[in-house]
């Protein structure tokens, strides 16, 4: 019976050491808290879902980070999508706008603008914002991107260049610029044909009323 | 009886430590998962990660420290002719095996996700179910036959 003791307190100090290891074990490579911002852009304007020629463009600048974004685009935005922009009415323009309390904003934004490399940036903006858990554990959420990137049929190997590289640093800064120079101060935030939507309620019907009225003058 | 519990002792330890690693992951202290694959991070930032307001992983730990303890417990000179520890060693185990049966299910089919070290746990759980099943079913025959 005593081997078995010994054993057993062999294994517990064993098990026990493995786990402080693990608890002072870097994380894994990752974001450092953010994608370091490249000072050129080449003049992109963000990603766009929806008819060219609708006769109303929505702007959203939005943090991949934020809470009220998500509630956003996981509540709102399905409605939005299905009433104004598959029917022709709007075309949604999406800029990104990290905001700097959060650690890691910029480095989910780089990993839309990496999906949208492969034409999955809309489904990529889907899984970061449906699986916002990431943003309340302030852990490294790269392997997290990562798998979500794979869910949605991105190829990985192109990912991990594009992250690795962080070519899109610079659209990311530039879009947090250009928010700055139009006076967004919070996220999200709409600009309506040019014009900022003032109303801080962002329920899928303000966009619709919105929409019928500019849609209505133009008739 | 005695090799059975004493299996069971170190098979719940070996459980109480994934446990406390997926905990401890969960609470913040740990930053990344050793997961081989990143099924492991998809699971645990889940809504299904928490069970009664507490972590998955949390009652995981309680889970196998009580087992631990029975287990010990039934090792004392004075409850090792009982049937007591390894009646309720069978029923916590039969618990958590449906328990993270479940949890698998969810995992596989609503997450999407596959986490290796939830696996691990339902290996061992599993494992501790059949030794304390064969324990308790050759206490019977012991009894039955004296």
């Amino acid at each position: 019976m005593k081997r078995f003791y010994l054993a057993l307190a062999l294994a517990a100090v064993a098990g026990g050491g493995w786990l402080i290891y693990q608890a002072a074990r870097p994380p894994a490579a990752g974001p450092t808290g953010a994608v370091v911002p490249l000072p050129a852009s080449d003049g992109f304007a963000g990603f766009t879902m929806g008819s060219d020629s609708a006769p109303v463009e929505i702007v959203e600048y939005a943090d991949f980070e934020c809470p009220a974004c998500a509630q956003f685009a996981t509540v709102q935005m399905p409605t939005v999508r299905e009433q104004l922009v598959a029917t022709g009415r709007v075309r949604w323009r999406f800029r990104d706008f990290p905001l700097p309390n959060h650690a890691f904003a910029r480095y989910a934004s780089h990993a839309a603008h990496c999906a949208g490399e492969q034409d999955r940036f809309w489904e990529m903006h889907d899984q970061l914002f449906h699986n916002h858990s990431w943003a309340q554990t302030g852990r490294d959420p790269s392997r997290l991107f990562r798998e979500l990137a794979r869910s949605v049929g991105i190829d990985l190997d192109r990912y991990d260049a594009c992250m690795k590289s962080a070519r899109h640093a610079g659209r990311i800064e530039a879009s947090k610029q250009e928010g700055d120079a139009r006076g967004v101060n919070g996220t999200p935030t709409f600009f309506v044909n040019g014009r900022l939507l003032t109303t801080r309620s962002w329920g899928s019907d303000v966009f619709k009323s919105v929409v019928d009225s500019i849609t209505s003058r133009g008739r | 009886m005695t090799r059975h519990r004493q299996a069971i002792a170190f098979l719940s330890l070996a459980g109480l430590f994934v446990a406390l690693y997926l905990w401890l992951y969960k609470a913040g202290v740990i930053g990344s998962l050793a997961c081989g694959t990143d099924g492991c991070e998809v699971v645990q930032t889940s809504r299904y990660a928490v069970f009664l307001g507490l972590p998955v992983a949390l009652h995981g730990v309680v889970g196998y420290a009580l087992l631990l303890a029975v287990s010990l417990v039934g090792l004392q000179p004075r409850w090792l002719v009982r049937p007591g520890p390894t009646l309720a060693l069978v029923a916590l185990a039969t618990v958590g095996m449906l328990f993270t049966a479940y949890l698998n299910y969810l995992a596989v089919f609503r997450i999407g996700a596959l986490c290796r070290w939830c696996v691990a746990s339902a290996v061992i759980i599993t494992a501790i179910w059949v030794v304390a099943l064969h324990a308790w079913k050759r206490e019977q025959g012991a009894g039955s036959s004296s």
